[in-house]
């Protein structure tokens, strides 16, 4: 009877609450203006949580972001942003940010020096990936899937631009994957596969040729060369 | 190097003559002092990022124990899923980095006087000083509750020995017991923490004590990821775990020999192991020092951490008020990096940088389901610290299993990155 008697009074209070919180809200200030104008490097701290400081990640599943091709970073958080791009948590952080922000973020990535991941892998199974990395993928991911260096990207652009010229591939800006963490490859091409992603068309047509002559097995041979370049 | 009264009188009139006035430091060579009070995750960011920004900085951080044992991760040692001492962390890096440790407790800080006291009784002075003393827990909140009581109804709230108590009486506990974990009102450290905490005791549970339940006695009536939380519940241990909502749930009383937990409206909860969280406020040597408003938190400017109540001692972490951002680790490096942005800057001269800020949080809510709270924050023209409109947020209620596991991995990417961020 008392539980009855107290809970009645809770709705009434909350009833008047309602009221009050209604009458308020037409006269609720606008949000504040908030202050934009922070550098490269004060957004790029707030990342190092997740991504290590100066980008370099500690692993296993966050990938490393020092030495990031600016126009990759921008495009992945255009495509975070967007939906376009399938991620877990990085929309939601993506979303807080301008393109210029993006843009400060990106620049200051590159700028730091790129460290290969310590992480473990079967040396058989890498020497397997090179030799299949060679013949699918070096084409655009050159030397290994290491930083292009400004002529090897515009060599790699040339030889694709000759191959076949209208594929959007050409444009297509590439991310360091000699090193990088193994899982976030896996994410990645997973994401790529069930369609989470756009694949650009000579990729799609490279990593059906590859599936088709080595399997999954292949993919993982792939990874695990990657995984073996420091 | 020393300098008695003559020499620094020589030395400022030499400083005087080439222009040096009110800056005396520079003319005599000596380094800018900062001084850190307590060494979590928020002081260690802060010392490690205030020496790298300037290494000509002399950076001392004051922390009493030798190994710190992270808060955040420590839920997972109540499952089994991980051992007690994964969770320790050296101070080996920061001392990599020239960073002064004095393994002491600071017992004042005089802002007038530019000096920390510690319990050993060293002065140390400084310029600036950080002061990141996490939460002091409020005992007496709670009737038949003290740091005493504590060892039989841990609140496993700090790390280290806490844990392993609560740890070793679900171990011990007969199959068919209540686990009742006591939840405190908002403002508290790691939000979601005693949530994440039913979940990680369900997994132990449900694999080794069937029969048994979690009942969580809340002050509150909401709490964080809430929906995703009560689904991971239905989803992995149905009918395990209760929460019972606030305010008639709070507990007021508890009783260690009959383990007994008494809520505000009267139910009495008879428990085989009591975990009992209570409610916080900043940590002690702020409330010594007057860092703290009335409610037990402290102000501060949140452009650069400075207390509003002492001039040239900053606040960070869970004991400041940091607006729309929560008390958790990812917020308390973050807002490290801004303060320590902004002491070099006042200690140089330089103009104070627009800050930016971010939070992210995951909670390990089931076997392979992690779930994720994130947030992007910017300082408003109010002064105080809002989330970017159309940001953050919490995983959808829809995510598919593989999200939930990569999110597992995620968390624990986030675990080994924010530990490297912070103290290596």
């Amino acid at each position: 009877m008392v539980r009855t008697q107290r809970k009645l009074a809770l709705i009434v209070g909350a009833a008047a609450l309602g009221t009050t919180l209604a009458a308020g809200a037409a006269d609720t200030p606008p949000p504040p203006v908030l202050i934009s104008g922070a550098s490269g490097q004060m957004l790029a701290e707030t990342c190092a949580g997740c991504h290590g400081t100066d980008g370099l990640s500690l692993g296993p599943a966050s990938p490393t972001l020092a030495g990031f091709n600016p126009e990759y970073f921008t495009e992945s958080m255009k495509g975070f942003q967007d939906g376009k791009v399938y991620s877990t948590v990085m929309g939601r952080i993506a979303k807080g940010y301008t393109e210029e922000e993006i843009k400060l973020m990106a620049e200051y990535f590159k700028a730091k020096p790129y460290k290969a991941a310590d992480q473990a892998f079967d040396t058989k199974l890498a020497a397997k990936g090179a030799k299949l990395h060679d013949k699918y993928c070096e084409k655009c991911h050159s030397e290994g899937g290491k930083i292009l260096t400004a002529e090897a990207a515009a060599k790699a652009k040339e030889a694709e631009d000759e191959e076949d010229e209208d594929d959007e591939a050409g444009d297509e800006e590439y991310q360091i994957l000699a090193g990088q963490w193994t899982p976030y490859l896996h994410y990645s091409m997973e994401d790529f596969q069930e369609g989470r992603r756009e694949m650009p068309k000579k990729m799609k047509s490279k990593l059906k040729d590859l599936i088709k002559k080595e399997g999954d097995k292949g993919l993982q041979a792939i990874f695990a060369f990657y995984a073996s370049e420091k | 190097m020393k300098m008695n009264r003559r020499d620094f009188v020589k030395a400022a009139s030499a400083a005087t003559a080439v222009g040096l006035i009110g800056a005396p430091h520079l003319a005599l060579g000596a380094a800018k002092k900062v001084v850190v009070v307590g060494g979590g995750t928020g002081g260690a960011t802060a010392a490690k990022y205030i020496k790298r920004l300037d290494p000509s900085i002399e950076v001392t951080v004051v922390e009493p124990n030798p190994i710190y044992y992270t808060c955040y991760f420590s839920n997972e040692v109540l499952s089994g899923e991980r051992k007690l001492e994964s969770l320790q962390v050296t101070y080996d890096g920061l001392k990599g980095h020239g960073i002064a440790m004095v393994q002491d407790s600071a017992v004042a800080i005089d802002a007038e006087k530019k000096i920390v006291k510690t319990e050993g009784g060293k002065e140390l002075p400084f310029d600036r000083c950080v002061v990141a003393p996490g939460i002091e827990l409020l005992y007496d909140k709670i009737e038949g509750y003290s740091e005493a009581a504590s060892k039989t109804m841990p609140h496993a709230w700090k790390a280290g020995e806490q844990t392993k108590i609560l740890r070793g009486q679900l171990e011990s506990m007969a199959d068919g017991g209540t686990v009742v974990i006591t939840a405190p009102d908002n403002p508290y450290r790691c939000p979601p923490g005693p949530y994440e905490r039913a979940s990680q005791i369900a997994i132990y549970l449900k694999a080794n004590k069937p029969k048994s339940k979690v009942i969580i006695l809340d002050a509150k009536s909401k709490f964080s990821k809430q929906g995703l939380f009560l689904q991971a519940w239905e989803k992995f241990f149905p009918g395990m775990i209760e929460w019972r909502a606030g305010p008639d749930n709070a507990v007021v009383k508890v009783d260690a020999g009959g383990m007994m937990a008494e809520t505000g409206f009267g139910d009495e909860i008879k428990a085989a192991v009591l975990n009992v969280i209570p409610p916080q406020r900043a940590g002690k040597i702020a409330q010594t020092s007057g860092l703290a408003d009335e409610k037990g938190w402290c102000p501060v400017d949140m452009k650069t951490f400075e207390s509003t109540k002492a001039k040239g001692v900053h606040v960070i972490g869970d004991a400041c008020i940091a607006g729309a951002m929560p008390k958790s680790a990812y917020s308390a490096n973050s807002q490290a990096k801004v303060c320590a942005n902004a002491v070099v800057a006042m200690l140089n001269g330089g103009e104070i940088p627009v800050p930016a800020y971010v939070n992210t949080c995951y909670s390990i809510a089931g076997p392979d389901w992690g779930i994720s709270v994130a947030g992007v924050y910017k300082l408003g023209e109010d002064g105080k610290i809002a989330e970017v409109p159309g940001s953050g947020g919490v995983t959808p209620m829809d995510a598919p299993d593989w999200a939930h596991k990569r999110e597992v991995e995620y968390a624990h990417s986030w675990y080994k990155n924010i530990i490297g961020d912070s103290f290596m």
